[in-house]
């Protein structure tokens, strides 16, 4: 089958930053990839450019056989790509249920008569109720969404995020500032919401463990080119990957005794 | 249908009536003067509340109330037109044009540069005018009897009566109408817009074409209170139409009714025009001093604006869509 992402020689400098180097991918559908690398390694970058609020100095992207390269954000969320942002993007003095109603509503908006029609009808109000229920906010209906918890934000921006009923779905650390216990509920609720939408995921993460658990490859960033594409199984051994990767996350020292049995080599003081 | 289940617009219904009524048969002819003077600017307020929804204030908005002013005043000098079916139809839609065409520049601001670069323009309006001698220079001129259905009035207290019923059948529509909007999709993406233009972009909207839209409908609202104004005070001239100080007034007015609800700028108005009769009454050289304290007095104490002191006595929350 014919890939739904395929990113080409892409490359984006910033001055004398390069934050993408050469970058190769190509998607499959149904695919649930896991971008991991340290601060500043261009994970951030990549999901920016995929999903046009950067265009690659070179290079092109291409969604479903279409050149979307340097197309804007807008354009590239109504052809079925969306994301999720690592600060979520929220609408602050509205309530959790009013962000996903005007979410919905402009998703729905196709022409300005369309847009014309008033925001609280009941199609609207039915799905905004089943976004709720199905990443488990629906306790937090009527509450502004700046005070939410750090978590019910984050399922929120996802939640939004999915109101356009994408192929596609980018999600910048979902599971930054949540605390450690949290974390996997947090993606058990959000890989089982998104196993029934049927979406494509990619997701930054620092978490391994998370990272092991639900993903079926993994791209490793290193200064902005990806050192390592393969199934975590493989990745999370790849010497590259442990030094220049996860050597500097905070289960480090875990993964390199756990890959030290694997290559039963026992090096694991470099890094 | 869904118009008469909506309580805002029954409400609106029932108190424009009701102020109609009351004007026709109880109101002294100062009261009703007043209260033309005041729905006028209203329609200016219900534009601005539409950007201050949207997170937008302009200081520059004379602009459109001047262009609204002057489109009736020079309809009837030029053209002989003073039919008000046609004067205010075209005062709006001169304002929104011009709306439209400065929109694509005034869309990619926001905050003081927003606000300040609607001031620039406003100004360059109020310079033009100055300057043109046909137009009576910074002496104005005057606009002809308007006439409605070809009909004029007779007397002056007829005049009166006439635009005072206009005024009320003209507000009750807009303020449906803006209501109407604000709760639509499109009036939705004012809260939107104002709390995070990057979510906006990313449910495939564009902030910009939303501000556009949300431009020129208050620069026609803005149009068409400046028509009224130009009819009820039957002379036009750049400092009451197009000076800073009227964009002043329209913020002023803006604040003092509060974003809660479409009917608030039309009490808000109301309350402005009594406030500074009666200051100018008691303070004749320092009428200032009190409508400036009491605007203090509405940003310590009364953020929602007098919308929120209604809103709590029918004990209802404040209205956002
Ligand atoms: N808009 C920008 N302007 C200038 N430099 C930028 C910009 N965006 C990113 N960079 C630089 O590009 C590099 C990659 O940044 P990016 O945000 O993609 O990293 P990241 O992998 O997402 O890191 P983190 O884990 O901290 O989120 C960094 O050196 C960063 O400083
Ligand atoms: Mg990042």
């Amino acid at each position: 089958m014919s890939p739904i992402l395929e990113v080409t020689g892409i490359n984006k400098t910033f001055g004398a930053v390069t934050a993408a180097k050469d970058i190769n991918v190509s998607v499959a559908n149904d695919e649930i990839i896991g971008i991991i690398g340290a601060n500043g390694a261009g994970k951030t970058t990549f999901v920016n450019m995929v999903t046009g609020w950067l265009e690659p100095t070179t290079g092109s992207i291409k969604f479903d056989g279409r050149d979307i390269t340097g197309m804007a954000p807008r354009r590239i969320t109504r052809l079925g790509i969306s994301r999720s942002f690592q600060v979520a993007q929220v609408f602050s003095t509205a309530t959790v249920f009013d962000n996903l109603m005007i979410a919905l509503g402009i998703a729905e908006t196709t022409s300005i008569l369309s847009a014309l029609r008033p925001l609280r009808r009941a199609g609207l109000e039915q799905r905004a109720d089943l976004l709720l229920k199905r990443y488990r906010i629906d306790d937090y209906r009527d509450a502004v969404a700046s005070t939410l918890p750090q978590g019910v934000r984050k399922l929120l921006d996802i939640a939004m995020a999915m109101v356009s009923e994408p192929r596609i779905l980018l999600l910048d650390e979902p599971t930054s500032g949540i605390s450690v216990e949290e974390k996997f509920d947090l993606m058990d609720i959000v890989m089982s919401a998104l196993k029934e939408e049927g979406v494509t995921v990619l997701f930054v993460e620092h978490d391994m463990e998370i990272v092991e658990r639900y993903v079926d490859r993994v791209l490793a960033f290193y200064q902005g080119e990806i050192i390592c594409d393969a199934p975590p199984s493989e990745a999370l051994i790849d010497p590259k990957v442990i030094e220049f990767v996860i050597g500097d996350e905070p289960q480090g020292q875990m993964m390199r005794e756990k890959a030290a049995l694997h290559t039963g080599s026992g090096e694991t003081s470099d890094a | 249908m869904d118009m008469i289940k909506d309580k805002t617009i029954v409400g609106l219904t029932i108190g424009f009536a009701a102020v109609a009524i009351l004007g026709v048969f109880v109101m002294p002819d100062w009261l009703l003067s007043q209260t033309v003077i005041a729905f006028a600017r209203a329609l200016a307020v219900l534009g601005l509340l539409v950007l201050w929804r949207t997170g937008l204030v302009s200081f520059g908005h004379a602009l459109y109330f001047g262009l609204g002013a002057y489109t009736v005043a020079m309809l009837g000098r030029y053209f002989g037109i003073s039919e008000v079916l046609i004067t205010l139809p075209a005062a709006t839609l001169v304002a929104g044009g011009i709306g439209f065409v400065l929109g694509f520049v005034i869309r990619r601001y926001r905050e003081i540069f927003f606000a300040m670069l609607n001031l620039a323009f406003s100004m360059v309006l109020f310079g033009i005018l100055v300057k043109t001698e046909s137009l009576g220079s910074t002496d104005g001129f005057s606009v002809e009897q308007p006439t409605l259905f070809g009909i004029g009035t007779d007397t002056a207290s007829n005049k009166l009566v006439v635009m005072y019923v206009g005024i009320c059948v003209v507000g009750w529509l807009a303020a449906v109408l803006v209501h109407r909007y604000l709760q639509s999709v499109l009036g939705s993406l004012s809260t939107a817009v104002r709390d995070n233009e990057i979510r906006v972009e990313y449910l495939g909207y564009s902030v910009a074409e939303a501000i556009h839209g949300k431009y020129v409908m208050s620069a026609a609202l803005t149009g068409l209170g400046g028509g009224f104004m130009a009819i009820a005070l039957g002379q036009v001239d750049p400092e009451s139409m197009v000076n800073w100080t009227v964009s002043g007034e329209l913020v002023f007015v803006t604040i003092l009714s509060g974003p809660g609800s479409v009917a608030a700028p039309f009490i808000g108005s109301l309350i402005f025009e009594l406030l500074r009769t009666y200051a100018t009454e008691i303070l004749p050289q320092g009428w200032q001093l009190i409508v400036g304290g009491t605007l203090l007095l509405i940003i310590f104490f009364l953020p929602g604006g007098v919308w929120s002191i209604i809103s709590k006595a029918m004990g209802r929350k404040e209205a956002e869509p």
